[in-house]
């Protein structure tokens, strides 16, 4: 079971996409797993066969728990050890393959014990935050569902079973998906808010070089090929993290690591609230026509319910954007593990001093929060520049 | 050439709304208010609307300059916009100038 956010401790098998003898590539989504933050497809970073499914669909299990044996070109390995996911991404550089458990924030049943599908006996009930809401908004009486999670939790997918739903995984998010959003943007932040020491740093920038330089790039394409502004906004600051390595990477037991890529998470909206932040991966190294179309398609399965496993667990620094006519600016929150994060205000137009003179200019507000256990302003203002200065020369981009 | 004018009225706004549920599977056509802008009753964001805007680019065959997606960001507009713009006779859908 891979770590597919900091706070997660488990997560309950939905479904197999392969059986034994299956040959997967690298990328193949092989299985479906459920966290609070919805549906997850967790893809294979091997090539190789799958030998032995060993966890069934409707467990609950934690992070690190094998999930199939997997017979590779290397040797064989297992899907779902925390060792082979951080070899793409380490979500937590050091995690251990049994739970981890860093300072964790309790509300999760402690999952220690081997999965068990019995129900709970003498035992108060308990039920995941998105099963409740599942149940509330199914009208699922949670007295006669039995659960199925460790320690008899009730899932989310004891709920769809009672309700007897069939549908699965490719729906948009209910008002269940929304709670268990809501959940995880709570776990999260508090924990962010709770350990890292944050500090604020803000540069306004005249706008009108990126403005005009992409008004005219646009003007040659046809409307399907055109960019967004949040994508150059993206590859300024995936290339300033290349430069500036004390903002990119995790803050785990050891301290900081750095990342040597730079995937770069992008907060996208949830139609009706919550948000998620899933990944581009090297950003820093994409032309802007195909960040362009990696966010586009980010965002609609975003909000379909369709991420994948290596885009959910591993973003090394994320950046949040207000997009038209928002606010002046942003004071994002740190998503944990990772060390920082970039806002971006909407671009106003506002006075601006332009060699002596007044003068109205699209102005844009560049915020950033960062891990005092890392780094001071000095090297944050220095990071904040080489991001306005990227945005300055959006032709180098 | 069509032999009924008063029908491709009607369907440029049902046009409209097929190509705005296609952008965004979660909203409910029968919801649109026409008067208000996409992005304040249904969190419209710029790719929402750089989505929309090249779905009505393939369907009605016309260019869209950037600066005029503001006139695309509601029903009412967005339909006037078209008429000001896409030639009578292909506004009703059932033919496009390839």
């Amino acid at each position: 079971m891979p770590s597919l956010g900091a706070d997660m401790e488990a997560g309950t098998l939905v479904e197999w996409r392969v059986q034994p003898g299956s040959r997967v590539h690298r990328g193949d989504v092989v299985a479906l797993v459920e966290t609070e933050k919805g549906i997850i497809d967790i893809e294979s970073f091997e090539e190789g066969v799958i030998k032995v499914l060993s966890v069934q669909p409707g467990t609950r299990v934690p992070v690190g728990t094998p999930l199939a044996l997997f017979e590779g070109e290397p040797a064989a390995k297992t899907i779902g050890d925390a060792r082979v996911v951080a070899e793409a991404a380490p979500p937590l550089p050091t995690a251990p393959p049994a739970p981890a458990v860093p300072v964790s924030v309790g509300a999760e049943p402690s999952a220690r014990s081997a999965p068990v599908t019995k129900p709970t006996v003498g035992r108060a009930r308990r039920v995941s935050p998105a099963a409740r809401a599942r149940a509330a908004a199914a009208g699922v009486d949670l007295a006669a569902v039995q659960g199925t999670g460790p320690q008899g939790v009730i899932t989310l997918q004891d709920v769809e079973r009672a309700a007897a739903t069939t549908s699965r995984g490719g729906a948009p998010p209910t008002s269940a998906g929304r709670a268990g959003i809501r959940n995880a943007i709570a776990a999260s932040m508090s924990r962010a808010k709770r350990e890292i020491p944050h500090y604020y740093l803000q540069l306004a920038m005249d706008f009108h070089a990126a403005a005009s330089w992409l008004e005219a790039f646009n003007q040659t394409r046809p409307v399907p090929e055109r960019v967004l502004t949040s994508v150059l906004l993206i590859k300024a600051a995936a290339r300033a993290a290349a430069e500036k390595p004390g903002f990119n990477g995790y803050f785990g037991p050891a301290g900081f690591e750095p990342a040597t890529s730079v995937h770069l998470g992008v907060a996208i909206a949830l139609r009706g609230g919550g948000l998620v932040a899933p990944a581009i991966l090297d950003a820093n190294q994409k032309p802007i026509t195909t960040i362009m179309r990696e966010l586009q398609d980010l965002v609609g399965r975003v909000r379909a319910g369709h991420m994948r496993s290596t885009e959910i667990g591993s973003a090394t620094l994320t950046v949040t954007s207000l997009g038209d006519e928002g606010a002046d600016a942003v004071y994002p929150i740190i998503y944990p593990p990772q060390v920082a994060i970039v806002g971006f205000g909407s671009v106003l137009e506002r006075p601006w001093v332009v060699e002596g003179r007044v003068e109205a200019r699209p102005v844009l507000n560049l915020t950033l929060a960062a891990d005092h256990r890392v780094t001071d302003g000095r090297q944050g203002a220095q990071f904040l520049a080489r991001i306005r200065d990227w945005l300055s020369r959006p032709g180098d981009l | 050439m069509s032999d009924t004018p008063a029908a491709p009225a009607a369907s440029v706004e049902s046009r409209i709304l097929t190509l705005l549920v296609g952008v965004a599977p979660d909203i409910d056509p029968q919801s649109v208010r026409p008067e208000l802008d996409f992005r304040d009753q249904f969190d419209f964001d710029s790719m929402d609307l750089f989505n929309f805007a090249a779905a009505l680019h393939q369907s009605f065959g016309i260019d869209i300059p950037e600066r005029d997606y503001r006139q695309l960001a509601g029903l009412a507009k967005c339909a006037a916009y078209l008429r000001q713009k896409v030639p009578a006779d292909l506004l009703s859908g059932a033919a496009r100038s390839a």
